[in-house]
This record gives structure tokens, C-alpha cells and sequence, in this order.
């Protein structure tokens, strides 16, 4: 196998002199000057501002839509409606760790038969001004007949709910149901006999548990511009994780050729996984393509909140039983969520990482996946995990309160470790959940004592990361240094940790490699910045990529020295003779191999199409110190600690970002966010008023650990890591409150007016 | 529809522009000038990413009229760099990966600029405070709060 | 819709009397651009009041201090013997909004914007600001609270404008202080809010105290009966619990996004207390 193949992690003979250590981002300078482009920030000549109609009804039919009075209005250039687009037949398809059907997703960004939420789009238009197209927008007349709507999961699978979608049968029991309901799916994870498990247990724990839709919270908003052109041709400008995704699903609803389609990715404002499916783009193309002039559009913040996936509010049911000595005997998890206007929600995943901490034989998920008159579900950074983790690690921390064990000794008695088969499935190759286990109890923070109204709570997580297609190409350039083409937007770094990873191989400073996200026609396929792939997947055809390039560059000056390849090696920038027995040779660096390249056999690149496997899972731990007050409920944030396995950090400040960013989005779900809808199905607190995310002063500094324990299948040892971290952060919260109070909450956020409710039913007032 | 000439200074250049009595400053500034390094996130003025000086002042420019702020002075992030020398601010976030998407950050680069040209020597409360307006998603804060915080030491000594 | 900057208070009122359609005053625009964005309003007349110099003055007069209507929280936070005088109205104000909001926000939009839960205005009326107010008929003065009368609503006639507030020199160990409620450390709407301004006499027994709630009902309560519960004490933990206690029955919240009904009621008790203790040592220090 070449060192190309052999893709697998090395212990370094030499000390790495780049990976491992922080470098200046490629990007940084103009992130910090605000010449970065994101996706509203192109400007083309001739170019229209969109508008998204969107249903002011939680569910209605439309019998019509009359754009007459739109079109006529002076400045107005295009309007569109679901008769621009053809339908779509029922079909699968894979977007980030979820798949969506092409059916689900034409009606979703455009009603056809009915509004399924509040916020549904149902026409558009494109106008010379943005308040001409406001203004065209309510002059657009839609006949809705408002249907009764159903908003939770549990509502939503009663017997007598209103049906959403009259052609679901609940796929996954036995016998097909003769009714169409809500219930779109059941699905099953089991190992072994949870029954006996559970007779075997001295100690048993059954807890019930409810969550509400939390949304990613990006604070850029979806944009795009679209140009559609007499030939046929279109280009996209679009603030996305997967560019190459946004071509394939506007080529497909617009009915274009994929190679007609062009998709540059601008640099996107966060995603958090809830960019991973399209909104705006077939609307823009559209719209272009009706006018002949480029289309932007962008939403606006309660656009956002009203329209684009948050995460599933889920009910759930977990079971644990235990012996006295602590060991684990059996698990049991009912998930119901609820997907939003189409089925999809992230159960399944749930589903799979619910008890993968632990090495259990006897484990049974069953998961409900529930449609309800909210927006579509998107994957939220470990989609279904972090629900999931939070009802499995707050059992975990009453059971191991019931058999008076420590919360960290308990868990490390049952912990996932290298051999274990998960239930969903795989068994694990070496992983990090006890170091994480054990670098959290030996943290100084998690022995710093506690004054009064304070609590202390831990909890782990898990996720099970990807690789996926990956395209990338490195090209020499005329004086030796070298550009790198990736297909993967870079949310967070990730084309400097790259670009970086090349650079080791190559052994010459990063700064001569220019790494950049090439747009849909300079590359091969690639799959979406998601599931934690990015720094993995990209990563490893990179590493493949450069040591191909390697090999020409060999190859070169073995022909210039007449040697076989054989006896050249590439050590720190340059090509040697193998031995002194070859010939004493002067090393060749990238320059002066470049400089002869015409002459030796042309321009040298390294370029990669594949599908990455072997993504290794990240497990952490996580400590929260919490201080409540008991006469209003207010829970502060004293301490948060952080310890997760990143199999190799390449850029340690970029991994512990991560992990700190991902932190303060599970207290603000543990605490504050959730959709609050009124009794018409209407979005409330579509803004970031009262959609409550932590701002700076509600937090203290996030102390975060870097466990490293190396993924054998990628060159770096590199896991991937940007989910991870938000998986136990609610749990641990739940378990800090009922350290700091005595009291158990099991619903989510836990809200001012839900802690002090509870404390007063507590304290008998 | 009427529009309105305004002529105003921006980052110490004087501009002229014409715009709509519903256009925010921040309109103005990414759609007539072409200023688009001030971000819209909400423009509700519950985020921070439109913040700009005007007259001295830290203000959201999504709560300023663009018809209002005729002979005024207003500061963005393009102004912040001098030529190629970029604010300590700005070295320190890059030095300490203050940013991950990019997003909020010339929001708050404006704001802890302010910060520090009035407070010179925060707390960590103190800054935390003072930033209070401009949300993050990526970071969770901490690296964006040790580097204003290192700016501010490294500008109190030099 | 139209934009107008006039320099002077006739100049203004001749515009808002004048006015057929929906005519707004813009001051710091933090709440009516929101509205705008929102399209909850659409005005035929929008009047920019920051060109009137009277309107954007902090002067000291005999008698007291004058605040122009379109004073920035920025601007008085900077006025170092306002803080001193009202360091309770001062922090209510400095509690609106972010850095950015204060940079605009004012008194005058605060109070006329009318909402419930505003945070400046159960100071204001603790401490007894007075309301200058000009209009096509001249001038006239309104004691504070009774300038909202209901959720976006004020006792204000067309073409009339707040261009002022005055708030009177208080007797010797006086102290006002506001405190509220939030879920998160800023940038919320207050859940429940609480202004009270006390004097002691010099056995630090309370002989005057004005109380009043904010967020628990249609505008900010002026409840005297909260009050008597510290007049004539010296402010002990029995005359704190059952201010706490008659500030609760007080208020009269609702369930909305916000807070429900029994939270509400709960913890205005609670905050009711909390600003007494914070104006009670003001007021001993004083």
C-alpha cells in the first residue's frame, strides 16, 4: 500500500511541527476587517431584492393564490408560486447525519396543497427595492381554509389529532394501521433482553421527561443570490455548509441539469447543522430565472425563527436498572419527537447514542417520529443526541444518587470503552469516554468547594461522527508554494487545520499553502460540512492528496538524478537521496522543482475523490457549578468544565472553541430557549428578544479540557469534535440543580417560573 | 417614492447617498454604500451585529434612520484598521481564535473598541456587561473576553 | 411615510398637530424602528426631536434637575451629579437594553412608548418626576405616572409631546432605587420591576416612600398602600416582609411569553423588597 493509501494514524517519529499547534487563521484578516463576504453581502449589478410570503396560519388548505395585483405593482419583476416548480415524487435523500424526502422538501419551501406552520412560504417575489417587494407582498391574495392545528408531540399522537398529512401510515408496526395519523415512523434499537436486565436489577428508575423545539440560532440569516441567465445557465451565491448539496437539490426542484448549476459558497455566518437543507435558493433561482436579473434574498430573524428547522421537542420514557454494586444491567428509552410539518426528525440518532456511554448487554430504544404543524426539523449539532442525553444522563445521576455512588465513579464502573458493542450496532475501536471521565474528577474545578444554594452536576455524551464523499485538489504553484482547493465551507477554521495537516506532510510552513473553498465546478462531489466530517474527511483526502504530490515531487528529482523513486526521500520541504549510496545530491526544495516543472513533465497537483470512512466517535464529560436563587428560580452559571476526546486537536484553540461554543448553547437550552406558540399555532417569540440566548454577562469563562485519544484510521488520529460537546450539557445542568436544591426537574428549559414552581411544591408552599 | 439626500462623514471620508424614509443606517450602509462588513441579525437591536459609532456612540445602526443622520459621523469596521495595521483589538482576536464564523465579529469589534477607548482597564464583569448586546453562537464567549481583555492590558502598557 | 428634523418645539408641535395620517416622534428609534421592522405601525409622519436643543439638555434649575425628553441613557449616565442625586431613576434607565440601546434610548420614548413593562418610568415615579408637555395649546405639566394610561397608550392629545422631565430636590436622606426581574443577566424585558424612592429622619424612621411596580399590570402601579407598609418604620425585616407581602397583592400581572400570573405575583414581592433595602441604605448614607 503507498503512503497515499495508508491513511491510517502513525505515532510521529519526529516531533509535528505544526499540526498541534495554533496558527493565525487563513481567513481571520478578513473576518476581522468585515471584508468577508457572506451570504448578503454580494452585490450584482441589475440585482432584485426577494420577499417570501409566508402563511400567517398554523395549518390551512389553499384554494388559491391571486398574484395579479403583486405583478402589476411598478418595480415588482417576478412572482412565483408552487406552479413554478414541478412536483416532486416521493424519494430519499441524504442531507448531513438526517435524510429528507425531495417530496417533503419542494412543498416545504413552497406550499402546494396546504400551509403546515406558521411561516410556511407561499409565494415570493423579486422587486427593485426590498420595501417594493414588502409592499408586492400584501398585495399577493391567498385563499387559506383554516384547518385546527396541533402543535406538541404528545397532542399530535392522540387518536383524535388533526391529521397532517393524510398519507402517512406510521411506518415500523405490525400490522399497517388502517388510519392515517401523525405518527410517521417507530423504530427500534435493541441488544440483548432489556426484560431480563431488568429482572436482574435491585434497583430500578423510570423517569418521564419533556423537552421543547430549540433552534440553532446562527445569527446570520439564510441568504442567497441567484442569476439565472438566457442560456440556461445558472449561478448561486449562498451562505451554506454544502454547496455542492444546494446544486443538487436547485438543479432538482428547478428541473436543471446539475451541470448548469454553479454554487459558490459564500462564508457562512454559523449553521449549527440548521443550513444543512434549502430554503431560499430554488425560490431565487426561480425568480431569476422568471426576470432574467439576479435575485437576493435574505431572511429576516423572525423568517428564521418561523420557517427554518429548529431542533424536535420530544417526550420520553427512560428505564434503568442496576445492582446494588452499580453495575448496569439493563436500558430502556421511549423517544417520541416530533419532526415538525414532515416526518424526519432526529429520533433515530437519538435513538443510537442514547446509552452508547455505557457497555450494556441489555438495551432497548424504541423511537417515535411524530409530524406536527411547526416548522421541518433540521439537524441541531448532534441531532437527537443532545435530547436524548439529557433524559438518559438524568436517570444515570438518580441512580447513581439512589445506590449512593459517585455521579463520575458510577459512570466510569459501566463506561463505553475500546470493545464495546454499542446497541446501535458497531463495537468501538480505542475511544476517549473514560480519560474524559477521569480528567473531569481530577480537574481542580470539579473539587473547588460549594457555599450555599449551589450545586454541582456532571454528565457524558457521545457522538458518532462521519467521513462521507470528499473532493479536494492541491495544485503546485510556478515558485513552490501551493494552493488547495476544498469543497467544504469552513464554519469555524477547519480549511486553516487543513491546510496545516498539509503542511506537516509536506514539512514546509503553512503560510505557503493557500487554502480555498472552490466553488461546485472546480471540484468532485463533496458532502456537507456536518457531522463533524469536515477537519476529519476533508482532512484525510487532503493528507492523501499531498503525499500524491509528494510522490510526483519524488519522482521528479529522481529523474533529475537519475534514481530510482526508491531511493528519494521527501524530509522537511525537500527531496533527498535516500542514502549517501545514491549520490550526493543537493536537496531539491518545492522551488526548485517547481521552477523545472514544465520541463520535467508538466504542472504537478495531487487531487482526491473519495468516500472517507472510518470517522472515529468523540466522547466527553462535562461538570457545570450552579448557583440558584431560591426566592426567583434564576440559575447562574458559576463554573463549566469540558473534557472531550478530539482523537488529535490540530489547532488546539480552535477545538476548545468548539467545545466552549457548543457549552453555552446547551445552558441557554437548559435554561431559557424554547418555541413558545400561542393558541392560534403562531410563533410567539420569533425574535432574539424572547427567544432567550445567553449573552456574555450570563457566563463565566468555559474551561475546556482536550483529551487526545488518536483515531487509528486517520493519519492525525483526528476525531471529530464540533458536536460532541453540546450532548451533555442539559443533563448536567438538570443534575447541578438537584445537587444545589434537592429538586429534579425533568422538563426543559428549566425557567425561572419552572424552578420556582418547583421549589415551592418542594417546600409545601 | 421621495427619497432623501443625505450627506453625512463615514470612517472620516465624506459620503452622499439617497435613500428611502424606511431604510435603516444599516441599509444605507450595505446597500448604497456598499459597506457590507456591518451585518444584519435581526434588526431588532436585540443582537449587535449592525453596530457602528455615530457621533461617538455605540449604536445598533438598524434602530438609526438613514434619513436622520445627515452631517453626522458615523465609524464601521472598515474603519477600524489603519492601512495595513490592523487595531490591536482585531491581532488580539486572531491571536486568541476570538471568532469562529466570523459573523458577529465586526459587531464586536466596534463595541470592545468602545469599550476600551472608555474603560481602559475592565473587569471581566465589566466587559462582559459592556458586550452584553452583541451575541455570539460560536464561541460562547470566553475567547472573545480574554482578548479584549488582553488588548486592554497590552494597550495600558504600550 | 415622511421624515422631518425640526429645530424647534413649535416647529414640532405644528407638525404633529398638523398632521391628518399617523404621525410618530422618533427619538432614540429603539422601539419604533422595532415597530417599523415589525410593520405594527405604518406612519404617514415621522418627527425627529433630536435637532431641538432643549429637548437633548441636562441642566441643573433651583428646585431640581431638567431633563430634555430626548436626553440619552448614554448621556445622563455621564452627568455625574444626576447619578449622584438619582442614582435609582439613573440605573433604571441604564437598565434598557444593551450598550447599543443606550447610546439612543430616552426617558421621553421610554415613557410614551407605553409599555408595561418599561424600566424607567417606576423610577421616574418614585421619584416624582413631573412631565413638561407641549402642544397646540401651549404648555402645561403632568405628574409622570399619569402620563401612560394603558399598554402603548398615553393621556397625551394630538400634537402634544413630553419635552421635558423634572425631577424636584428631595429632602435630606432620601435614596431611590429600581430593581427588576430578568431570566437572563440583560438584555430582557423586565418580568417585574420595582421603584421606590424613602426618606428617613434622623432616627432613620421612613417618613415618606413611594412604591411603585412595574410589568405586573396595564401601566406602572403607584401603590400607596405597599408604601404605608414602610411609613413610619425604620425599615426592619417586619416592615420589609410586609412590603413584600402588600406588593404582591398589589400587582396585577398577566400570563404572556414573559412570566406567568403566579410567578409574576411572587417575585414582585420578592424585588419589591430587594430595591427597599438598596433605596434604605441610600437613604441612610445620604
Amino acid at each position: 500500500m503507498s503512503t497515499a493509501e495508508d491513511l491510517r494514524y502513525q505515532e510521529k517519529i519526529h516531533e509535528l511541527k505544526y499540526v498541534g499547534k495554533d496558527a493565525i487563521r487563513t481567513d481571520g484578516v478578513d473576518k476581522v476587517t468585515g471584508r468577508a463576504k457572506f451570504g448578503a453581502d454580494l452585490i450584482m449589478a441589475g440585482m432584485l431584492h426577494g420577499a417570501v410570503l409566508r402563511s400567517p396560519h398554523a395549518h390551512a388548505k389553499i384554494n388559491g393564490i391571486d398574484t395579479s395585483k403583486a405583478e402589476a405593482l411598478m418595480g415588482v419583476k417576478a412572482v412565483i408560486t408552487k406552479d413554478d416548480f414541478a412536483d416532486q415524487e416521493s424519494e430519499m435523500i441524504q442531507v448531513g447525519e438526517l435524510s429528507v424526502n425531495i417530496r417533503d422538501v419542494i412543498r416545504n419551501i413552497l406550499a402546494r396543497e396546504k400551509a403546515l406552520y406558521d411561516g410556511h412560504a407561499v409565494a415570493a417575489v423579486a422587486a427593485t427595492s426590498a420595501s417594493i417587494a414588502r409592499k408586492a407582498l400584501k398585495l399577493i391574495e391567498v385563499d387559506y381554509e383554516i384547518l385546527p392545528h396541533v402543535i406538541d408531540v404528545l397532542d399530535a399522537m392522540a387518536p383524535d389529532a388533526p391529521v397532517i398529512h393524510d398519507y402517512i401510515y406510521t411506518d415500523g408496526v405490525e400490522p399497517k394501521p388502517e388510519k392515517p395519523s401523525n405518527i410517521a415512523k417507530r423504530l427500534e434499537i435493541k441488544l440483548g433482553d432489556a426484560e431480563a436486565g431488568f429482572a436482574a436489577a435491585d434497583v430500578i428508575i423510570e423517569r418521564e421527561y419533556d423537552t421543547r423545539p430549540v433552534h440553532q440560532g446562527y445569527i446570520e440569516p439564510h441568504a442567497c443570490v441567484a442569476s439565472y441567465t438566457e442560456d440556461g445557465q445558472g449561478e448561486l451565491w449562498a451562505s451554506t455548509p454544502g454547496h455542492f448539496l444546494v446544486r443538487a437539490i436547485t438543479a432538482r426542484l428547478c428541473g436543471m441539469d446539475v451541470s448548469k448549476v454553479k454554487v459558490t459558497a459564500s462564508e457562512i455566518g454559523g449553521g449549527f447543522g440548521g443550513k444543512n437543507i434549502i430554503y431560499l435558493e430554488p425560490l431565487a433561482m426561480a425568480l431569476s430565472r422568471k426576470c432574467g436579473r439576479p435575485v437576493k434574498m435574505a431572511m429576516h430573524r423572525n423568517e428564521v425563527f418561523r420557517a427554518t428547522g429548529p431542533t424536535s421537542g420530544a417526550h420520553m420514557r427512560i428505564k434503568i436498572g442496576a445492582k446494588r454494586d452499580g453495575n448496569i444491567t439493563a436500558g430502556e428509552a421511549e423517544l417520541m419527537f416530533q419532526a415538525g410539518a414532515f416526518p424526519g426528525s432526529p429520533v433515530f440518532p437519538a435513538a443510537m447514542c442514547a446509552f452508547a456511554c455505557y457497555d450494556l448487554e441489555n438495551v432497548m430504544v424504541i423511537g417515535w417520529d411524530v409530524v406536527a404543524n411547526r416548522p421541518k426539523t433540521t439537524a441541531y449539532r448532534a441531532p437527537g443526541a443532545q435530547i436524548s442525553a439529557f433524559a438518559v444522563e438524568s436517570a444515570i445521576d438518580e441512580m447513581a444518587r439512589e445506590l449512593g455512588i459517585d455521579p463520575i465513579d458510577f459512570r466510569l464502573m459501566n463506561a463505553a470503552k475500546e470493545g464495546t458493542k454499542a446497541a446501535y450496532g458497531p463495537t468501538f475501536g480505542p475511544v476517549g469516554l473514560v480519560e474524559s471521565l477521569k480528567a473531569i474528577k481530577d480537574h481542580p474545578n470539579y473539587n473547588i468547594p460549594l457555599g450555599p444554594n449551589q450545586g454541582r452536576g456532571v454528565a457524558s455524551g457521545f457522538w458518532f461522527n462521519i467521513g462521507g464523499e470528499t473532493s479536494v485538489t492541491m495544485n503546485l504553484n510556478d515558485d513552490g508554494t501551493l494552493a488547495l482547493t476544498l469543497g467544504n465551507p469552513d464554519l469555524s477554521g477547519t480549511r486553516t487545520s487543513i491546510s496545516v495537516m498539509a503542511a506537516e506532510e509536506l514539512g514546509i510552513d503553512p503560510e505557503r499553502i493557500r487554502p480555498t473553498i472552490g466553488d461546485t465546478s472546480a471540484l468532485g462531489f463533496n458532502f456537507i460540512s456536518a457531522g463533524s466530517r469536515t477537519t476529519f474527511a476533508s482532512g484525510k483526502a487532503t493528507v492523501q492528496a499531498t503525499r500524491i504530490i509528494i510522490d510526483e515531487l519524488r519522482a521528479r528529482a529522481a529523474a533529475k538524478w537519475d534514481l530510482p523513486i526508491d531511493a528519494v526521500v521527501w524530509e522537511d520541504g525537500h527531496a533527498r537521496p535516500a542514502s549517501s549510496n545514491a549520490g550526493d545530491f543537493e536537496p531539491l526544495s518545492l522551488e526548485d522543482i517547481a521552477r523545472d516543472a514544465k520541463k520535467t513533465g508538466g504542472p504537478i497537483a495531487g487531487h482526491v475523490e473519495t468516500n472517507v470512512s472510518g470517522a472515529g466517535p468523540s466522547f466527553a464529560t462535562e461538570a457545570v457549578d450552579i448557583e440558584v436563587d431560591p426566592e426567583t428560580g434564576h440559575v447562574k452559571v458559576l463554573r463549566f468544565t469540558a473534557a472531550q476526546d478530539a482523537g488529535k486537536a490540530i489547532q488546539p484553540s480552535f477545538v476548545e472553541g468548539q467545545y466552549q461554543g457548543a457549552a453555552v448553547q446547551g445552558i441557554g437550552w437548559a435554561l431559557n430557549e424554547e418555541y413558545i406558540y400561542d393558541d392560534k399555532g403562531r410563533l410567539d417569540n420569533a425574535g432574539f428578544l424572547d427567544y432567550r440566548m445567553p449573552v456574555a454577562s450570563d457566563l463565566p469563562m468555559i474551561d475546556a479540557v482536550i483529551i487526545e485519544v488518536p483515531n487509528p484510521n486517520h493519519p492525525y488520529g483526528v476525531r471529530g469534535i464540533g458536536e460532541t460537546s453540546i450532548v451533555p450539557v442539559m443533563a448536567a445542568m438538570a443534575n447541578a440543580l438537584e445537587d444545589a436544591t434537592g429538586l429534579r426537574i425533568n422538563e426543559l428549559p428549566m425557567s425561572p417560573p419552572r424552578v420556582l414552581k418547583a421549589l415551592n411544591e418542594k417546600n409545601g408552599g | 417614492m421621495a427619497r432623501y439626500h443625505v450627506s453625512a462623514t463615514v470612517n472620516g471620508d465624506d459620503v452622499e447617498f439617497l435613500c428611502e424614509p424606511e431604510q435603516t443606517l444599516l441599509d444605507v450602509l450595505r446597500d448604497e454604500l456598499q459597506l457590507t462588513g456591518t451585518k444584519e441579525g435581526c434588526a431588532s437591536g436585540d443582537c449587535g451585529a449592525c453596530s457602528v459609532m455615530l457621533d461617538g456612540r455605540l449604536v445598533c445602526s438598524c434602530l438609526v434612520m438613514g434619513a436622520e443622520v445627515g452631517d453626522r459621523s458615523i465609524e464601521t469596521i472598515e474603519g477600524m484598521a489603519e492601512g495595513e495595521q490592523l487595531h490591536p483589538l482585531q491581532q488580539k482576536f486572531l491571536d486568541h481564535a476570538a471568532l469562529q464564523c466570523g459573523y458577529c465579529t465586526p459587531g464586536i469589534l466596534v463595541a470592545a473598541k468602545d469599550l476600551l477607548e472608555r474603560n481602559p482597564d475592565p473587569t471581566e464583569i465589566e466587559a462582559r456587561f459592556y458586550l452584553a448586546g452583541n451575541l455570539c453562537r460560536c464561541t460562547g464567549y470566553d475567547k472573545i473576553i480574554r482578548a479584549v481583555m488582553d488588548t486592554a492590558a497590552e494597550m495600558r502598557g504600550a | 411615510m415622511r421624515y422631518e428634523a425640526p429645530d424647534t418645539m413649535e416647529a414640532a408641535v405644528n407638525l404633529l398637530a398638523n398632521e391628518d395620517g399617523i404621525a410618530r416622534i422618533l427619538a432614540g428609534g429603539t422601539d419604533l424602528l422595532v415597530q417599523l421592522r415589525a410593520e405594527m405601525v405604518e406612519p404617514d409622519l415621522v418627527v425627529d426631536v433630536k435637532r431641538i436643543e432643549a429637548m437633548c439638555t441636562v441642566a441643573k434649575e433651583s428646585g431640581g434637575f431638567r431633563v430634555g425628553a430626548a436626553v440619552t441613557g448614554a448621556e445622563l449616565g455621564e452627568h455625574a451629579e444626576f447619578k449622584a442625586t438619582w442614582p435609582g431613576v439613573l440605573e433604571a434607565f441604564e437598565l434598557i437594553g444593551s450598550t447599543q440601546v443606550q447610546g439612543r434610548a430616552t426617558m421621553g420614548g421610554n415613557l410614551c412608548n407605553a409599555s408595561p413593562a418599561a424600566d424607567s418610568v417606576p423610577a421616574m415615579i418614585a421619584a416624582s418626576a413631573i412631565a413638561t408637555i407641549q402642544g397646540p395649546d401651549g404648555q402645561r405639566e403632568l405628574s409622570v405616572e399619569d402620563v401612560a394610561i394603558g399598554p402603548g397608550q398615553t393621556s397625551l392629545g394630538k400634537g402634544e409631546l413630553v419635552t421635558s422631565f423634572f425631577f424636584p430636590d428631595a429632602a435630606p436622606r432620601t435614596g431611590d432605587a429600581y430593581l427588576r426581574f430578568i431570566p437572563r443577566t440583560e438584555m430582557d424585558i423586565a418580568v417585574v420591576g420595582a421603584g421606590i424612592c424613602l426618606t428617613l429622619d434622623d432616627a432613620g424612621i421612613c417618613t415618606a416612600a413611594r412604591v411603585v411596580l412595574g410589568a405586573v399590570a396595564a401601566r406602572a402601579l403607584l401603590v400607596s398602600e405597599v408604601a404605608d407598609a414602610l411609613i413610619g418604620t425604620s425599615v426592619d425585616d417586619a416592615a420589609l416582609a410586609k412590603l413584600s407581602e402588600t406588593a404582591s397583592a398589589a400587582a396585577k400581572p398577566i400570563d404572556d411569553k414573559r412570566g406567568t400570573k403566579e410567578f409574576r405575583t411572587q417575585v414582585m414581592g420578592v424585588i419589591a423588597r430587594r430595591t427597599a433595602e438598596v433605596a434604605l441604605a441610600r437613604a441612610s448614607s445620604d
